[in-house]
């Protein structure tokens, strides 16, 4: 026997790991609406296996507690067995020797009090509150519900202008989603289980780039109503499309000069190429939309004689001004807001950065723009503070990398405490307090103070872009309900107790992503156009191609690549480029066809129109 | 079209199609189970799976379409265990008391079982755990269910009531009904075509034969039966009898060999709703202005049960005459009893149908009448008669033809194709044209009102007054009528509504055949039945006649209000037994 002994891994354990990275993906793909129930026994069950069998709480309790779960399930428990359940989880959380039998109990208290309904309905009726509606993860997840895997089906046979029609069925901002879509309908993709999601953004994009002209649907009818949309960003412009499609008569409100909302005062054009996003806005007024520039609804003229000259009214004013950060010298020349910086660039009033030295306040997608728009006007640092972890940043991972890749320092667990002006009241630098990671604060850990001193971080420009608030008081004074600033609308978009006034997008959520706005503007229409005696359907001649029925072999996924960082950062031109043509048929060839394999071949596979 | 190749067989078949239809194309079977045609081909069972060449896993047949040159095995080694091993699975879950269950020798999973040659199985037995409430008309065994979704489908895409849903989750799904309720809150219309579709036995009828035989082996109770019409196009269907053969004599003659004292004719109490339906229709024609049009037809309980859920606020609309099979209790226990000089309680009377609502209808509360308990006593469907003959042992090939028993048994030719969808309404008009204009038309006037089509409609020329008339069979149909008429794009006088596509003859109650709909053959049937009756008209049976002068007066009479007509309002969806 040798004192000491290198251990290797043998098969049998090499292909445990391997099946421990399949369940990951595989969880990570979870459909939604399991019963939650099933779900904690069937992690017990995992739970169990884990244990090593020294401590009776664990070793036996653990199988004991899935007994009970089981009985609850097959409609043998009674209304006592979710107090066994309890005391039994309790006592094992209390007195296990370690977290395999402590947090598995946990899991099990947890579920008591998140789903408590759901035991008393499995043991009063024998039925579950869940089932699986959702039957096509990727649909289920977009909030527009767009027919992803129908597009995806079409890109692969070369059918780009067939499956951008397709999308505009439920989206009208294809080529504005293709580029900046948060695309949560990647999260879940079931080819999760075998590999990765699907690239369905980049997939989008492809089609974007490479289709010709997509003729627009024919316009119904004419009604003669007339609807009025306060705001041409993504929510009112797709209800604007879709209204006036419809053959309604629309006239939008814009506050400022140009239209876009934020996709022109936000987002920077090296994420959205101006081009793209004007051509787009012009095909989706096509339908004879009257604009009104430069006029602002509240102070130019109040909703309410809006509403009286209307048949319907649609607010979606989103969320545009800036939030105060609250520290000592913020006020004063050289502290500017985000939100003002990323406007004047939508109006093409380019700043000079030059030689400048920045901090961006903020750890979300507007610090990130913000600061890399400063790189490209010349500033000589644009950097980001951020109070806690750079993992723990709201920002789209990959806007982050490209941001340090570009030359963007970000200081993270550091808390802003004051700015520092010299004599001539000039900012010299941000005072921040050193955090460390602390507990956990619904799900992300919070900051506490580090047992360190202030550190001074040399900078002559602050930039805040810690969040935007919703200009709602104009329209609070003429009777809006305004609910902690947001408008208090339904999830019919319908303004609460006001009939005929309908509210979506970022003045009803807070700041939230593009296709939540369209998704807002999309039900809007739809419940305007009922409201206004309607049913008009919205659908497409597009059938999609049967599925390929080869078999789906393990394959990664495609990547989007971006512009070399130090050619990028001298220009405003699109940063990311596009998939091949050779890339985007192969992505689209993984995609597992959902909507017919599976539970969408029976239910909720395809809803081909609304 | 395309050349594939099929079990080393090349064939050319049309483009777009499923393996499954090329195969069949091909001469070759291939198993399958949960399929339906355009109604359920989901590849739920996997019992179809076969092999493309090239291709590692099983592609289902039954909803996968051919490409051109693909190469298709259907007897593989990989597809023969996969096939077994499925099958097996399902038994393992499937309460296969066979012996015990009504669909024995008609179930697609026997047959399946059998034909694979499984003499046991591997997997331990799991059934599922789910109360279900006996008394209600319509029975699902949750044990016996193979969750193929079949009748999840029907009741959505054909009568859009969406009754049935999937129910819970992981191991547990299972078909339940939809959003956590019980049967009695849901709003099933008692169709029963989830009963038709179902390939196994796990959806049925309730069974009241013994209440039934316990009636004929009373002495003091004087047994009365009633046919259907539909019953007569399809009663001899599984006895494996022809339609020429199965005629409703040879019917009669099995029931009294079975003990039944009299053997009448839903047909006589069709043309009495013929007499009171019409005239009430003519009544509202008359003052037009003031009365609820159009009028729709009321015989059809599973019409009645859903106008009374889905459509609560236009029952006005309902003639307010009963059906033929409650105008028969009514009539056998009052003016019969009274031919008979009994008292009514010790008439039973059985009725039989090609409907599960039916068994409805004759609980419903208000359906008491003559004043000596149900008006109808008992309801069999067309599958419970034919069990019943079977366990008399009555050997149906040998049946004479007897004469049903008089008076209530005699019918017309408009009565006999009340089983057909169109029928109520070509029988009605029949009338309606003699009633105003005092002449008799040629009984094919109204023929335009026969067809396939889930919703048709016609317009008639009645002494001078254009008529628009409507008929739907279906709920599905019926929907999309009904919010037409609400949203004002058709408007009509007379609208006939059948729950069943294609009307009584597709019945709940009818006999099952996998995967084919016999309605339009059935229906074929009856008409040929009417062509060849020597009463043409409702107006002319003798027995209405006579009835009507011995008991009833005339149509709308005082006495006929309270014997052959109802207050649809007044009906409950579900009475609890003994309350």
């Amino acid at each position: 026997m040798s004192r000491l002994s290198i251990i290797t891994k043998d098969r049998a354990q090499a292909t445990v790991e391997d099946m421990y990275k399949d369940l990951e993906r595989r969880i990570t793909a979870s459909p939604p609406g399991l019963c939650p129930i099933d779900l904690t026994s069937s992690f017990l069950k995992m739970a169990h296996a884990q244990t090593c069998g020294k401590c009776v709480p664990c070793r036996i309790g653990l199988g004991q507690l899935q007994n009970l779960l089981e009985d609850v399930l097959d409609g043998r428990g009674k209304l006592e067995t979710i107090d066994l359940i309890e005391k039994t989880a309790r006592s094992i959380y209390n007195s296990a020797d370690c977290a395999i039998g402590y947090e598995a109990a946990h899991m099990v208290l947890k579920g008591i009090e998140g789903f408590r309904d759901d035991y008393m309905e499995h043991i009063l009726r024998g039925r579950c509150n869940f089932g699986i509606y959702q039957s096509v993860p990727c649909v289920s997840l977009c909030p527009a519900d767009v027919d992803i895997p129908g597009y995806i089906a079409l890109i692969s046979e070369g059918r780009y202008e067939d499956a951008i029609a397709l999308i505009m069925k439920d989206n009208p901002m294809p080529a504005t989603c293709a580029y900046v879509c948060e695309h949560p309908c990647e999260v879940r993709c079931r080819r999760n289980m075998i590999d990765d999601s699907i690239n369905i953004r980049g997939l989008k994009r492809f089609a974007v780039d490479n289709a010709n002209f997509i003729p627009l649907p024919d316009r119904a009818p004419l009604t003669g109503k007339r609807v009025a949309v306060i705001g041409a960003g993504p929510s009112g412009l797709s209800a604007a499309y879709y209204l006036s499609l419809m053959g309604h008569h629309v006239e939008l409100f814009e506050k400022r000069d140009h239209l876009g909302g934020m996709l022109r005062y936000g987002i920077p054009s090296y994420r959205l190429a101006r081009e793209t996003l004007d051509k787009e806005i012009e095909t989706m007024l096509s339908f004879d939309v009257k604009i009104h520039k430069g006029i602002n609804i509240g102070k130019d003229i109040s909703i309410v004689d809006v509403r009286n000259k209307f048949d319907a009214v649609y607010i979606a004013i989103g969320a545009q001004i800036d939030k105060k950060i609250g520290i000592i010298g913020e006020e004063g020349e050289g502290v500017v807001s985000a939100v003002d910086i990323l406007r004047d660039y939508g109006d093409e009033k380019y700043h000079d950065f030059n030689g400048k030295n920045i901090l961006v306040l903020g750890g979300g997608n507007v610090a990130i723009d913000v600061a890399r728009t400063a790189i490209r006007s010349g500033a000589n640092k644009a950097d980001i503070v951020y109070r806690r972890r750079k993992a723990d940043m709201p920002a789209m991972k990959e806007e982050v990398e490209a941001a340090v890749a570009e030359g963007c320092e970000i200081y993270e667990l550091s808390l802003p405490l004051s700015i520092e002006r010299n004599e001539e009241g000039k900012v010299n630098g941000l005072i921040v307090k050193p955090q460390i990671v602390g507990s956990m604060d619904n799900g992300r850990p919070a900051t506490r103070d580090a047992k360190e001193l202030p550190i001074n971080i040399p900078c002559d420009m602050v930039v805040i872009a810690i969040g935007q608030g919703i200009e709602s008081k104009d329209f609070e004074k003429d009777g809006i309900p305004v609910r902690r600033g947001v408008i208090d609308a339904l999830a019919s978009a319908g303004v609460v107790d006001i009939p005929g006034v309908f509210a979506g997008g970022d003045c009803i959520s807070g700041p939230a992503t593009v296709i939540q706005a369209i998704a807002a503007g999309k039900v809007a229409a739809a419940n305007i156009d009922n409201y206004l005696g309607f049913h008009h359907v919205i659908e497409t001649p597009v059938k999609v191609p049967d599925p390929r029925l080869s078999d789906r072999v393990p394959c990664g996924r495609v990547t989007m690549k971006e512009r070399p960082a130090d050619e990028r950062v001298h220009d405003f031109l699109l940063s990311e480029l596009g998939m091949s043509l050779q890339e985007a048929n192969q992505e689209s060839k993984r995609c597992l066809r959902c909507d017919h394999f599976g539970f969408g071949v029976f239910k909720g596979g395809r809803i081909e129109r609304w | 079209m395309v050349n594939i190749m099929i079990n080393n067989k090349k064939v050319t078949v049309p483009e777009g199609i499923t393996i499954l239809q090329a195969a069949k194309l091909s001469h070759i079977n291939i198993p399958n189970l949960c399929y339906l045609k355009d109604m359920n081909e989901i590849g739920a069972c996997r019992v179809c799976a076969i092999e493309v060449l090239g291709t590692e896993r099983l592609i289902t047949a039954c909803n996968n379409i051919i490409e051109d040159g693909m190469v298709i095995y259907t007897n593989t080694p990989k597809v023969r265990e996969a096939r077994k091993v499925n099958v097996e699975l399902i038994l393992s879950q499937h309460d296969a008391t066979c012996t015990t269950c009504v669909r024995s020798g008609n179930c697609q999973l026997q047959t399946i079982a059998n034909d694979l040659g499984i003499t046991q199985t591997q997997y331990k037995e799991e059934m599922p755990f789910a109360k279900w409430n006996m008394d209600f008309p319509l029975i699902r065994n949750y044990e016996k269910c193979i969750k193929c979704m079949r009748c999840v489908q029907i009741c959505d895409k054909v009568q859009d009531l969406k009754v049935w849903d999937v129910s819970n989750t992981g191991s547990r799904t299972n078909v339940d009904v939809s959003h956590n309720r019980v049967i009695e809150e849901s709003d099933c219309s008692l169709c029963g075509q989830c009963i038709t579709h179902c390939p196994v036995g796990a959806l049925r009828e309730r069974d009241d034969t013994d209440k039934v035989f316990e009636a004929l082996a009373d002495k003091d109770k004087i047994t009365v039966v009633q046919i259907a019409p539909a019953v007569r196009a399809a009663w001899g269907e599984s006895l494996g009898l022809k339609s020429e053969f199965a005629t409703i004599r040879r019917l009669a003659t099995a029931l009294r060999i079975m003990g039944f004292n009299y053997i009448f004719d839903t047909n006589f109490s069709a043309d009495l709703t013929i007499m009171e339906e019409g005239s009430e229709f003519i009544e509202r024609l008359k003052h037009r202005e003031t009365s609820v049009l159009p009028m729709f037809t009321s015989c059809c309980p599973g019409w009645i049960r859903f106008i009374k859920t889905q459509y609560p606020d236009m029952l006005d609309h309902l003639s307010t005459a009963k059906s033929p099979q409650q105008m028969f209790g009514a009539i056998a226990k009052t003016y019969y009893a009274e031919i008979l000089n009994v008292d009514p309680s010790k008439i039973f009377v059985v009725s039989i149908m090609p409907c599960v609502a039916k068994k409805y209808e004759a609980g419903v509360n208000v359906m008491n009448d003559a004043g000596a308990g149900q008006d109808v006593d008992v309801v069999l469907t067309t599958r419970e008669v034919e069990r019943m003959i079977r366990s008399e042992n009555i050997n149906v090939v040998e049946l004479v033809q007897e004469e049903l028993d008089a008076p209530l048994g005699t019918g017309s030719g408009a009565a006999v194709i009340f089983g057909a969808t169109g029928g109520v309404m070509e029988a009605a008009l029949r009338s309606a044209y003699f009633l105003v204009t005092g002449e008799n038309p040629s009984p094919d006037a109204f023929k335009d009102v026969r067809g396939n089509e889930g919703w048709r409609e016609a317009t008639f020329d009645l002494a001078g007054t254009q008529l628009k008339i409507a008929v739907a069979s279906g709920l599905g149909n019926t929907r999309r009528l009904m919010e037409a008429i609400r949203k004002g794009e058709a408007q009509y006088d007379f609208v006939e509504i059948m729950t069943c596509p294609g009307g009584c003859a597709g019945g709940g109650g009818q006999p099952i055949w996998n995967g084919i709909e016999m309605a339009y053959n059935r229906g074929e049937v009856l008409y040929g039945l009417d062509e060849i009756s020597d009463i043409r008209f409702s107006h002319e049976n003798p027995s209405v006649l006579k009835c009507y002068d011995k008991y009833l007066q005339k149509p709308l009479s005082h006495t006929s209000h309270k014997l052959l007509h109802t207050d649809h309002k007044q009906w409950e969806l579900y009475t609890k037994k003994g309350e």
